[in-house]
């Protein structure tokens, strides 16, 4: 018998790329195209919906050559993808009407806050489990729509479909066969009644939404019909958020179990069960995923907006290392931060403050300031906001977190990672796979066509690859704690209203 | 007398005309100035900015040296880039294996542990990245050696009885090293431990570190006390994958 395999394709902010998985869970081959970034006006951040569909096509063929296998050892295919970016397009021609508008973009700002005036706004948070924000995809919606002469119309007429980015692959992958979501994406765009898993009348109304237009609410791990683009012939058993498919490939699958993805920003999602719990503290509620069949399971969100693209931010405007890894080579370079903290508020705070009018400040200059000291501060910056997260999760869930899994690039930095188990005063732990949120999508893809037989077999794939023990004397922790809280406060009312 | 590469004279005679020009060089000038084809030129100076000797000013598209030149007498892979470039692999490897992966590059005459994967049996172990290993002693090193010019440190201390402090003895394992492509290290620092380890190759074929599994000799060797080939060829493959994601082509 041949041995099969597991196909995931991760639709990310600046790249897609197909993973084939093993048995085990383990990276067999890995194929990455980037796509184009568009900033048409400040604020504003597209992408091309078409691009990243034939960049999919032609990552197929290379993941395959790569491992080495054919379509027949494909056993399913799975998919994790940019939450809340939304693209309209032509149900006859396969186009997109406009670029996709991605989850970084704030044109709805203004809208947003006019909505948020109605009385009915607070319902409208209470059934989607969100605050009203230009952050999801129902506000995007509306503007696409208000924006674009005639697509309300057509829209009406169900001339148009809309989706997020699994939904534009899935129709696509199936040869334009298959309009469907899955509730994790769905619970992202603030039209979702996150209880009751479908659209919800009341949303729709409120944001203008025609409702042919919008595909049809499925669990992430079922069936999502077969490719007969790209991949053909081949079985798509799952779809998931990227944030929810990386708690999944962390095997999260127990209330209290936590992860934190640590990229351009982070994303700290924890399991909370089959009971939604209402969020406060600005955290938010999401389905974390859906068997077929079974009850939804919910997790508590928080998101940090920048931490990996401080970094970035660090080696391109600045200039002061030439690639991201070497951050750690330049904050060894000094034992502390000298005094000096960086709070990256580039266009506001997220959890647990959601201060869209804060902006970053670096302050403790003093001419002792080296590179060095600025490099560990942009260290810290990250410790200390997972650490603010970690704190509203545990007042806003009643559990105390006594792990953090974690994941994402970022992991391959020691330095970040001791600090954030010193800052946390608990362990921290990296699996043995990085690539979580490809793993999630094919772990969830493979359960759902009985490649692995169950969570618990999933589970035993989980392998502890590297550990950092807490080694902070509490007194120093408390001390630094006090003076990031107090670099915080620096950054608000900074943006003044016109 | 063997023949001179023209290419290289020309890479070299490029490099001179960037040190002493009064700052940046468009294409046309250093093509003028050695009386060589634009294309040709131009070849060249991609294949220098490819290796970090050459940096092309992103706006004015202008040539000035690189700053990889500068760190040419010291390593020139960053050990946090290489472990980034790495933790893909090295977690399939471990997975793979069921063994421990170290990374490792040479500091001061000693292997650098750069990147630690746990065995992947979830008992209780300790982050060892950033301790020093004895060079001759253990399979990272000697991988290190056998691809370092210059011979290896004149003292050899033993740890095991089975350590090789006979530098002749070094000098042939070494040269088993370079035929085969992997090294082995069999009760040479720990009693009852083995490793296995393979090069990590950057550009030009370089070597900028190695990976390695390690543990008991009982699971890393057959009978005879040798690797078991199923083993050294899981090192093997994952060193040609971290090699080929830093710019191998072969």
């Amino acid at each position: 018998m041949t041995e099969k395999f597991v196909l995931a394709i991760d639709q990310g902010t600046t790249s897609t790329r197909c993973i084939v998985f093993d048995r085990r869970g383990q990276l067999v081959s890995l194929a990455q195209q980037e796509h184009k970034q568009y900033f048409p006006r400040p604020g504003w951040v597209e992408h091309d919906a078409m691009e990243i569909w034939r960049n999919v096509e032609r990552l197929a063929p290379r993941v395959l050559d790569r491992a080495g296998i054919g379509l027949d050892q494909v056993a399913a295919l799975g998919i994790a993808n940019q939450r809340e970016t939304t693209v309209i397009w032509d149900r006859r021609t396969g186009l997109p009407a406009g670029r996709a508008i991605i989850w970084q973009d704030t044109r709805t700002d203004a809208m947003v806050h006019s909505l948020a005036a109605s009385s009915v706004a607070s319902d409208i948070s209470d059934i989607s489990g969100l605050p009203l924000a230009t952050y999801f995809s129902g506000p995007r919606l509306r503007w696409m729509l208000d924006h674009t002469p005639g697509l309300r119309a057509r829209a009406e007429r169900g001339e148009v479909l809309c989706g997020t980015m699994e939904t534009w692959l899935i129709w696509n992958l199936t040869g334009r066969a298959q309009h469907v979501t899955d509730v994790t994406n769905a619970s992202r765009t603030m039209l979702l009644d996150v209880r009751g898993l479908d659209w919800s009348p009341r949303a729709l109304d409120f944001f203008g939404i025609p409702r042919a237009m919008l595909p049809e609410v499925r669990p992430s791990i079922g069936g999502f019909g077969t490719a007969s683009e790209a991949f053909p012939g081949v079985r798509i058993g799952a779809a998931l958020g990227d944030q929810q498919a990386a708690l999944f490939g962390q095997t999260c699958f127990t209330p209290g179990e936590a992860k934190c993805t640590y990229g351009t920003g982070s994303f700290l999602l924890l399991n909370t069960g089959t009971e939604l719990v209402p969020p406060r503290n600005g955290l938010l509620s999401t389905v974390a995923y859906q068997i077929a069949g079974a009850p939804a399971v919910y997790a508590l969100e928080g998101s940090i907006a920048i931490t990996g693209s401080l970094v970035q931010w660090f080696r391109d405007q600045l200039e002061l290392i030439s690639t991201a890894p070497e951050i750690e080579t330049l904050a060894r370079t000094v034992t502390d931060n000298g005094g000096c903290y960086i709070v990256p508020a580039f266009s506001g705070l997220y959890a647990p403050y959601w201060r869209s009018e804060a902006r970053g400040v670096i302050v403790g200059l003093t001419s002792y300031i080296t590179k060095g000291h600025l490099a560990r501060a942009v260290l810290e910056a990250t410790a200390w906001q997972t650490r603010e997260v970690v704190d509203a999760m545990n007042v806003n869930s009643g559990l105390t977190l006594t792990t953090l899994k974690v994941d994402g690039g970022m992991t391959a930095d020691n330095l970040l990672m001791q600090m954030i188990a010193d800052v946390l005063d608990v362990p921290v732990v990296r699996p043995l796979a990085v690539e979580t949120v490809s793993l999630g999508a094919a772990y969830a893809a493979g359960l759902a066509v009985g490649y692995w037989p169950d969570l618990d077999g999933l589970r035993r794939n989980w392998h502890i690859a590297g550990q950092w023990m807490p080694a902070m004397d509490p007194a120093v922790r408390a001390g630094e704690y006090a003076n990031w809280r107090r670099a915080v406060e620096r950054t608000f009312d900074w943006i003044q209203p016109a | 007398m063997p023949g001179t590469v023209q290419a290289i004279e020309r890479a070299a005679a490029i490099l001179r005309t960037l040190a002493g020009g009064p700052g940046r060089l468009g294409l046309s000038e250093i093509a003028r100035t050695l009386d060589l084809a634009k294309g040709t030129t131009h070849g060249i100076l991609r294949t220098l900015q490819l290796v970090g000797f050459v940096e092309q000013d992103r706006v004015s598209g202008r040539y000035q040296l690189g700053g990889a030149l500068l760190h040419l007498g010291t390593s020139y892979l960053d050990i946090n880039e290489l472990r980034s470039r790495s933790i893909n692999w090295a977690d399939p490897l471990a997975a793979r294996s069921g063994e421990a992966v170290r990374i490792g590059t040479v500091l001061e005459g000693q292997v650098l542990v750069v990147h630690h994967v746990f065995r992947p049996d979830d008992t209780f172990q300790t982050l060892d990245v950033g301790t020093l290993l004895p060079l001759h002693a253990t399979a990272l090193g000697k991988v290190l050696l056998a691809y370092r010019a210059g011979g290896p440190a004149p003292d050899l201390p033993p740890f095991t009885r089975l350590t090789l402090t006979d530098p002749r003895a070094l000098a042939v394992a070494l040269e088993r090293v370079r035929e085969s492509g992997w090294a082995a290290e069999v009760e040479e620092m720990t009693l009852g431990q083995a490793a296995v380890a393979a090069p990590i190759r950057g550009y030009g074929g370089l070597v900028v570190g190695a990976i390695g599994i390690s543990g008991p000799v009982d699971r890393l060797c057959d009978s005879r006390y040798r690797p078991r080939s199923r083993l050294v060829g899981y090192v093997r493959d994952a060193a040609r994958a971290i090699s080929r994601g830093l710019g191998v082509t072969r």
